[in-house]
């Protein structure tokens, strides 16, 4: 009986498998799109809409290769295991040419890790590790979003210009806070060698405890603060740290605290006079940032993310890529990516040949409250190019290209 | 009182206390081959605590108990079972989930030390010896049923079963026809007597039916306030103006009450 | 000096919203004994609701009865839950009721997501206590001071109703001895009822308490579960004082954690559960545990058989019909069919103990991550060839247990349970954090099969071969004299170790045997992925393979795999749909509450009404 029932469910899995293997419907070049919808929903959500914005764009002007492109988009829960899976199955049964996507660094890396093995082309979109293209990259893998190490230089830059010496850090313990914070020292200290840290603290994701953080930072008497919490952590480090009178004749730097998926939920309370990376759209005037801030807007009656930038990008990237190979074998468009130049709303970008890695840039700027919201002001571009190691250094960071 | 080379189990001094109340005190008895020895006594005069000892699940205060000239005081009730002693519980204790044979088996892989192989089908281990056994308690024809859904009755005589799994020299029960219906607590012992018989063992029990234990017990003792206050044959017992006294002003005379007694 | 006493009082203010949340899970525990996973949805819900409410409430009163009536609210939610979705599944086995709270967990997810969107809300700080007060020149917020000073009050408030009310009585006996309540003539299915209302209560509020400290977001449900569970045991299960002086106890030294060791922050709190479990097993003012027959409440189970002819014949048909599937399936059903077999190896192994065992472990991903890791480790590091590597996964992973097992075999019941939990997690922080050697959250990448067995077809058939024969093989052992030992010492230890049993050792073993099995397949796992990451040994994935034991009936052989095999499927198919959250929550409560033996047992029951069965007799 036990076994009975057995054989009846694993005949159901044979069966829907059957029938599902579904024949490819050939008029369009299908792009494997694998994020945390659910986990994520707050950073997935605008990324998302973004991709629509584009591919309506896209497809609008006749599509690519005389065919629409269509995104299949996939949740994996935030599970490695589960992404690969799904990867598989746009690849080999859904007739995916590529697949795209992720916030989350380690099921990033776990794609990457599948397409180098299998040779699908992967374009890591936002995850952030410098791992993705660096320690762990492979030929098969492409990065869109600018890295953490780009990110942290350009902070690390401003921050150098001041005559703060004492800095104390908060990061998030894991991969990423710790990426931030070793790429913030490391830029800082060859800028300005005299640098002490004196003070690092590593709240678990989510989890922090902001009034010990604060109360741990305070007791280091630091110069100056480097932080790399976001979401929550942010919110409560923030909340406690004004409170506390933390901020108070400290300079403080903060990395994506700018971007409107953190800043906005601050409302009044963003912590004015940080130097932040983020994404002004409230600011632009003219030009092709304009342009794009004002389509998403008329389509979503949203205002953008900077999810919602990479995510368009995400699509101008694809649909150049394609276009140059001609093609959507693996092994065409994986040429064509290297070096592929692509028109953005933020300018022209390269996704470089030595490493992978596009150079998309960063909006650096300060915080400040206006009309009871928290704004990115006095900000500039950085150009990604100028924030990345020089072509030896990144030899010895990639083995995959030596 | 016996000799010591001819008893069976030799119990020196047992005593137990729970904080300063003593439960127990300094007592001596032992069980010759092949006797059915009772051990009485009203609620609360220390019968389990004593058989709780006896079988190593209760450390003792002091004193010292020796099976076949063999200390054993303080040793795990497992490795007790292993020196030939068996044990029925006073609140039955088999297992549910097995069949009736199964629960049988299992005393006889032990037995055989076979418990960490995990090769052969259980099943098919040791099913004639267990066959053997449930023919003994008179059960052969429920070899098959499922445990959990067995009388009280044939619990215990599947209990009976299994505690002779590892051919005991001793046999300790615990209130053997507690729960039981008249009728069943004389064919119970009967079944035991007859065993007891034919296999040569030895067994102590614990009884409130003071039918039951003039019917078939060898010899008695009486327990009272942790002390042995008799020690006899039936008829001795039966007449002891001290135990009449006891059982008088307990209020408890003879009766079948079987409540939990410490 | 000054700044330690400050410390300190940010230790008592943290203290508070812990433990209002973790009282309503201890209130419940004790007294229904059921393992509440959805408790942090309830906290979760309290906060967005008392967000909502402050919007629309002014000022400093409506601040506070924003605050209560989040509370009331959940509880009525609580209410909702318990007659809805518990109360059908109060005689099902124990434990079960946890796969029902977990449906609950994602239904709640996606209601809070559909009502107040994704993005987190920052709470509004609370009218005339924004400021800081200085206490020995140190900068004390007014609110911390605030909850410093509600929170005894509520202790006081709970402990007057436990110990100085009627109802309090009933409920104290109820935590003791539920049937005699009923004997007594109360309404036990209301007392239940009642218990969860002021447990969830508890939640609300506390979830709506810390708004001006933070704010509300979606992730706030499962983080704070781990942490209220640690408070729960340490406390000791069901009681309030108890959980009041864990709550603090955790805080402060979380605290000092912070400054001192600022590293330490994922590892703690782990540490000091464990340390308190081994020196106090049932924490610090817990009661022990009435011998624990979890898992084995209710009907008792059936006896088992060794496969007929006729089930052989099935399996034979099975084994051959998925030999064929890369044959005619396209290679992603491979993959999904390795997934679902490895899943199924390692929901198996986790059966052995539980089932068989009568062991909850809330940590069986230690052993499936720990020999996933171990695989990727000495690929990695000792560039050792897979074969090998496979076989030193369950070495690896079986030696992980022996020695974690024999920590765990002095508990029983729920605080083994969460003594398991606490070495996982310790297993997970280590992992986390020692990332020049495990690559941390980056994990190791590119642990690829040998050439051999690179492509989905061969890797699926080695699969086939050690998956599937490893869960024959757990089958076996089921059927062998270690495993009617490992019954027999569930059945009763009494007798067990009464006929030379030793049963602890026996168990011991088990566990040691059944963390090798996971460790199987974990090792197929990381080399069917190609990499491997903390994931792998969250809590969540200890509950994925509890929740289908459950699920698939903790009573019968098959139900780890039946029960595996449906819920990895079904995951596939609806992770498809925008909503599957919501959807996949509802399949399970609806699953539960129709099928409160699992699905095997209960399929088994219906099959035996129709008479598709052959019936056994009298167990009706």
């Amino acid at each position: 009986m036990k076994i009975t029932k057995k054989i009846v469910g694993l005949a159901a899995i044979l069966a829907v498998g059957f029938t599902t293997t579904a024949t490819f419907a050939a008029d369009t070049i299908k792009i494997g799109e694998i994020n945390h919808y659910k986990r994520m929903a707050a950073f997935a959500g605008p990324y998302k809409q973004g991709i629509e914005l584009a591919l309506e764009e896209v497809n609008n002007a006749g599509g690519v290769l005389g065919k629409p492109l269509e995104f299949i988009f996939r949740d994996d829960q935030g599970k490695p295991g589960e992404a690969v899976k799904i990867a598989e199955e746009l690849m080999t049964r859904d007739g995916a040419v590529m697949l795209t996507g992720t916030i989350l660094s380690h099921v990033g890396l776990a794609i990457s890790s599948y397409a180098g093995e299998k040779k699908y082309l992967y374009l890591a979109s936002e995850p952030l590790a410098d791992a993705l293209v660096w320690a762990k990259g492979n030929d098969y893998t492409f990065r869109l979003r600018s890295s953490t190490h780009m990110q942290a230089s350009m902070l690390a830059e401003a921050a150098a210009k001041t005559d703060a010496v004492k800095y104390a850090t908060i990061a998030p313990n894991y991969a990423y806070g710790k990426d931030a914070v070793a790429a913030f020292k490391k830029a800082l200290t060859a800028l300005k060698p005299d640098v002490e840290f004196v003070a690092e603290q590593w709240p678990g994701l989510f989890k922090i405890d902001a009034g010990a953080e604060v109360q741990a930072i305070e007791r280091a008497k630091p110069d100056a603060i480097y932080n790399v919490t976001f979401g929550g952590d942010l919110a409560k480090f923030v909340r406690e740290g004004t409170t506390r009178g933390l901020f108070e004749g400290r300079k403080a730097y903060g990395l994506l605290t700018g971007e409107p998926e953190y800043l906005e939920p601050l409302k009044d309370e963003a912590p004015a006079g940080w130097v932040a990376t983020g994404y002004p759209w409230y600011d632009f005037k003219d030009g092709a940032n304009k342009v794009f801030v004002d389509a998403y807007q008329a389509k979503f009656s949203q205002s953008p993310k900077i999810g919602s930038l990479v995510g368009y990008m995400t699509v101008q990237s694809i649909a150049a890529g394609i276009t140059k190979a001609g093609a959507t074998d693996t092994e065409a468009l994986v040429a064509a990516f290297k070096g592929l130049d692509v028109d953005t709303p933020v300018g022209k970008i390269t996704f470089r040949k030595q490493d992978h890695q596009a150079t998309m840039g960063a909006f650096v700027g300060t915080i400040a409250v206006e009309d009871g919201a928290g704004r990115l002001v006095d900000w500039s571009y950085k150009k990604g190019e100028d924030y990345l190691p020089s072509d030896e250094e990144v030899k010895k960071l990639r083995p995959a290209s030596n | 009182m016996t000799e010591p080379d001819a008893a069976v189990l030799d119990v020196r001094n047992l005593s137990k206390s729970f904080g300063g109340i003593r439960a127990v005190q300094d007592v001596n008895f032992s069980v010759k081959k092949g006797e059915l020895l009772a051990m009485i006594g009203p609620n609360g005069a220390g019968k389990t605590t004593c058989f709780n000892m006896l079988m190593g699940q209760l450390p003792r205060t002091a004193g010292e108990v020796h099976l076949d000239g063999e200390n054993i005081t303080g040793l795990e009730p497992r490795t007790i079972w292993r020196k030939g002693v068996g044990r029925t519980f006073q609140i039955t204790a088999t297992y549910p989930s097995m069949t009736v044979i199964e629960n049988v088996q299992m005393a006889l892989m032990s037995h055989h030390k076979r418990i960490y192989s995990i090769l052969p089908f259980a099943t098919k281990l040791y099913h004639d010896e267990a066959m053997a056994l449930l023919e003994l308690v008179g059960m052969p024809e429920q070899a098959e049923r499922h445990c959990a859904i067995l009388a009280y009755g044939d619990l215990k005589r599947l209990e009976l079963a299994i505690a002779l799994g590892n051919g005991p020299k001793l046999l300790l029960m615990d209130e053997p026809t507690a729960g039981m219906a008249p009728t069943e607590r004389t064919k119970l012992m009967q079944l035991t007597a007859d065993i007891v018989r034919e296999k040569n063992i030895s067994v102590l029990f614990t009884e409130h039916d003071m039918d039951v234990v003039f019917a078939h017990a060898h010899r008695v003792m009486v327990l009272n306030r942790g002390e042995l206050i008799a020690n006899g044959s039936v008829n001795d017992i039966r007449n002891d103006s001290k135990v009449q006294e006891v059982y008088l002003g307990g209020g408890n005379l003879f009766s079948d009450d079987e409540h939990q007694h410490a | 000096m000054e700044l330690i006493f400050a410390q300190v009082l940010t230790g008592l203010a943290n203290a508070a919203t812990l433990f209002l949340v973790a009282s309503g899970l201890s209130l419940i525990f004790g007294v229904t004994r059921i393992v509440n996973f959805a408790h942090g949805s309830f906290y979760m819900l309290g906060a967005f609701i008392g967000y909502s409410l402050m919007q629309v409430l002014p000022g400093m009163f409506g601040f506070w009865f924003s605050v209560l009536l989040a509370g009331l609210a959940v509880g009525v939610i609580g209410v909702i839950v318990e007659i809805c979705v518990l109360r059908p599944v109060y005689k099902a086995p124990e434990l079960f009721q946890l796969v029902a709270t977990f449906g609950v967990i994602l239904v709640i997810q996606d209601l809070a997501l559909l009502t107040w969107g994704a993005e987190d809300v920052l709470g509004p700080r609370a009218p005339g206590l924004k400021g800081i007060v200085r206490i020995f020149g140190e900068p004390v917020p007014k609110y911390d001071l605030a909850m410093i000073a509600i929170t005894p009050f509520v202790l006081f408030g709970l402990w007057y109703l436990i110990t100085k009310t009627r109802v309090g009585v009933l409920v104290r006996a109820a935590t003791q001895d539920r049937e005699m309540v009923g004997a007594l003539g109360v309404n036990q299915a209301w007392l239940f009822t009642g218990v969860f209302f002021l447990g969830s209560a508890m939640a609300g509020l506390g979830g709506a308490i810390q708004l001006p400290k933070g704010g509300a977001d979606l992730l706030m449900d499962f983080n704070i579960l781990a942490s209220i569970f640690v408070v729960v045991v340490i406390g000791g299960m069901g009681s309030l004082p108890g959980a009041y002086i864990a709550a603090v106890l955790i805080s402060v030294l979380n605290v000092f954690g912070v400054s001192y060791l600022p590293s330490s922050t994922l590892v703690l709190m782990f540490v000091v559960m464990a340390v308190v479990l081994m020196v106090k097993p049932y924490g610090l003012l817990g009661r022990e545990e009435v011998a624990g027959e979890h898992g084995q409440v209710g009907e008792p189970e059936r006896p088992i058989k060794p496969a007929g002819p006729k089930v052989r014949l099935a399996v034979v048909v099975l084994l051959a019909a998925l030999t064929l599937i890369p044959l005619f399936g396209s290679s992603f059903l491979s993959v999904l069919a390795t997934d679902i077999i490895i899943f199924c190896l390692f929901a198996a192994s986790l059966h052995f103990i539980l089932g068989l065992g009568g062991l909850v472990s809330f940590g069986h991903a230690a052993f499936f991550g720990g020999g996933a890791y171990v695989a990727a480790l000495m690929v990695s590091y000792a560039n050792t060839p897979m074969e090998l590597a496979l076989l030193l996964a369950p070495l690896g992973a079986g030696l992980l247990a022996f020695i974690i097992g024999w920590v765990c075999m002095r508990l029983t019941g729920v605080y083994f349970a969460m003594l398991t939990l606490a070495f996982a997690q310790l297993l997970w922080s280590l992992v986390f954090q020692w990332d020049e050697f495990t690559g941390g959250d980056d994990g190791m990448v590119d642990i690829w099969p040998a050439k051999w067995l690179a492509g989905s077809t061969s890797y699926f058939y080695l699969t086939l071969i050690l998956g599937v024969g490893g869960i024959l093989f757990l089958r076996h052992v089921a059927h062998s004299p270690f495993g009617y030992a490992l019954r027999a010492s569930r059945d009763s230890s009494r007798q067990a170790e009464a006929t030379g049993i030793n049963t602890k050792r026996v168990q011991w073993l088990a566990f040691a045997f059944a963390g090798a099995m996971a460790g199987i397949a974990g090792g197929l796992f990381v080399f069917s992925k190609g990499s491997i990451f903390p994931t792998e040994l969250e809590i969540a994935r200890s509950f994925d393979a509890l929740i289908v034991v459950f699920l698939g009936g903790v009573k019968t052989l098959s139900g780890a795999v039946v029960g595996g095999a449906s819920l990895e499927y079904l995951k596939d198919q609806i992770t498809r749909f925008e909503y599957w959250r919501i959807t996949l929550g509802i399949i399970i409560i609806v699953v539960v509450i129709l099928a409160p033996e699992g699905i095997v047992g209960t399929a088994r029951k219906v099959g035996e009404r129709l008479g598709w069965v052959r019936e056994q007799e009298g167990l009706r």
